[in-house]
């Protein structure tokens, strides 16, 4: 299977002899959808930075496919949906406005949306299921609702791989399963490789095909069903139950 | 009013600054920078003091120094690891005290400097609003450009940057734009309050206001009208036009909010 992913030996550190990140090896196919998991301040933000290019390690290499992820050339084909705290959740931005902002580095930077963004904005508003609520400010709608809207601006950037930050923090249980359903859709049906990155997990565990646990370095590579019982994640609504 | 020419080269001037410096401040405001064109505010200050020290003239030096002063606070927030109240507060000060040493340097404490501190839209001449018109007209059109960019960074910065948009290079261009606004806006409503006027029309829009698009355009509506309203105002009611600008714009945005809330927002 080419690879997607590729983190080689990659250690990381913000200041000089500091390792957030200490010889981490990881390997994600295209096609793939896995889960990076782990404890807070246990590195997987800092990780999917590496993957995508933002930061650059401070030992070993990190490639997108085949490239060095900080000077990667297609970066149009990535779609990222950053932690809600770095999201413009309170611009007076309507659903569509919001999702049109995917079409930028796709459609162009300058001048209007050709018809064809227009539509692509149009279906991926209709595959989040926010059609009803696409003329709606984005700060009227609930938590659940403003992560599916920020899904469909990546998503009208037609990723091949589509990386979210901590999609749920702030997310009710119900609100938390419809958006692991919908990316299964996505998944299943559009190819799209995608990183699943939370320090909960059980929303997603029956869809990954993979589970990959941080902390400070990957502790656990496999099967969401060969974790050992005890690491399960105990804060989600499955567990409780 | 209009039978004076001072009249109507004030209002000219107004109407160019009113739409330029909300649909500027639009993108500060968004950004969470609403203070920055008060501390570019401050660096033309210093550019105003050198303008008189060097004989020069001062709106052309204020330009130049609020430029410069404007992609240093980007800068130093952006690549210095400086936070941006910080970055602000570093610029701010020292272009304030810059602008007194400088003033002091050329023997010229007992000028005026009224005129640049609250503005002296009265005075604009023929040349003044043609300046204004002109570097008006060239920042609006950039506005109009690069709208879509800018909008994508105020939604998702991040989301923007991992997909390959020139973040830094859009902070600049926001930042000179704040520059050129403040330097231009300067003689309309002065160093101290040219912030108001990029800021207020903002907030109110964004009370009622239903979409990003609609509360861009609003605010420049609102802008517009504060500058025509606010010179009407001051030429029969006697009061200083800068100020009353100003005020008239706070209470649009005091009436704005109060709307606001009673439509539950």
């Amino acid at each position: 299977m080419p690879l997607a992913v590729e983190l080689e030996g990659v250690s990381f550190g913000y200041r000089l002899g500091q390792r957030v990140l200490e010889r981490v090896d990881l390997r994600l196919g295209e096609g793939e959808f896995v889960a990076v998991a782990g404890p807070n301040g246990g590195g997987k933000t800092t990780l999917v930075r590496l993957v995508l290019g933002l930061e650059r390690p401070s030992e070993g290499r990190a490639l997108l496919y085949g490239e060095p992820a900080h000077r990667f050339s297609r970066r149009r084909s990535l779609g990222y949906l950053a932690q809600r705290s770095v999201l413009g959740g309170e611009a007076p931005a309507t659903v569509r406005e919001v999702v049109a902002a995917g079409r930028l580095a796709t459609g162009g930077l300058i001048g209007p949306l050709r018809r064809r963004d227009h539509e692509l904005v149009r279906q991926a508003i209709l595959r989040v299921g926010l059609e009803e609520h696409a003329d709606d400010p984005l700060r009227t709608l609930s938590g659940g609702m403003q992560q599916r809207a920020f899904i469909a601006k990546a998503l009208a950037g037609e990723p091949s791989l589509l990386v979210l930050d901590e999609p749920t923090t702030g997310v009710d249980a119900e609100s938390q399963e419809s958006l692991a359903v919908l990316l299964d859709e996505l998944h299943s049906e559009l190819g799209v490789t995608i990183v699943y990155v939370s320090h909960e997990f059980g929303a997603v565990e029956s869809f990954v095909q993979r589970l990959v646990l941080v902390r400070r370095t990957i502790v656990f590579d496999g099967a969401p069903h060969e974790l050992p019982g005890v690491w399960h994640d105990p804060s989600h609504v499955h567990a409780r139950q | 009013m209009l039978d004076s020419e001072f009249m109507r080269l004030a209002l000219a001037a107004g109407v160019v600054v009113g739409i330029l410096a909300p649909a500027v401040g639009f993108f500060l405001v968004q950004r969470r920078q609403s203070l920055m064109g008060d501390g570019i505010g401050h660096v033309a200050f210093a550019g105003v003091a050198a303008g008189i020290l060097l004989d020069v003239a001062p709106v052309l030096t204020a330009l130049v120094a609020a430029v410069l002063g404007g992609i240093a606070i980007e800068l130093l927030r952006a690549r210095g690891g400086t936070a941006g109240d910080r970055a602000l507060a570093l610029v701010f000060y020292t272009g304030i005290a810059l602008g007194v040493v400088l003033i002091s340097a050329a023997g010229a404490l007992n000028v005026d400097l009224f005129q640049y501190l609250f503005g002296s839209i009265l005075t604009v001449t023929r040349g003044d609003v043609l300046l204004i018109t002109v570097l008006g007209a060239a920042g609006l059109a950039i506005v109009g450009l690069l709208y879509r960019p800018l909008a994508a960074v105020v939604i998702d910065e991040e989301g923007a940057r991992v997909a390959g948009v020139p973040i830094g290079a859009l902070n600049i261009a926001v930042a000179a734009l704040a520059a050129v606004t403040v330097a231009l806006s300067m003689r309309v409503v002065g160093i101290l309050l040219v912030a108001a006027l990029m800021v207020l029309p903002v907030s109110a829009a964004e009370r009622v206001a239903w979409s990003m698009r609609s509360t861009l355009a609003l605010a420049m509506v609102i802008g517009l009208a504060s500058a025509v309203l606010g010179l009407t105002v001051s030429y029969y009611a006697d009061l200083p036009p800068g100020g009353t600008i100003v005020l008239v714009a706070a209470g649009t945005t005091a009436a704005c909010a109060f709307a606001g809330s009673v439509r539950g927002r």
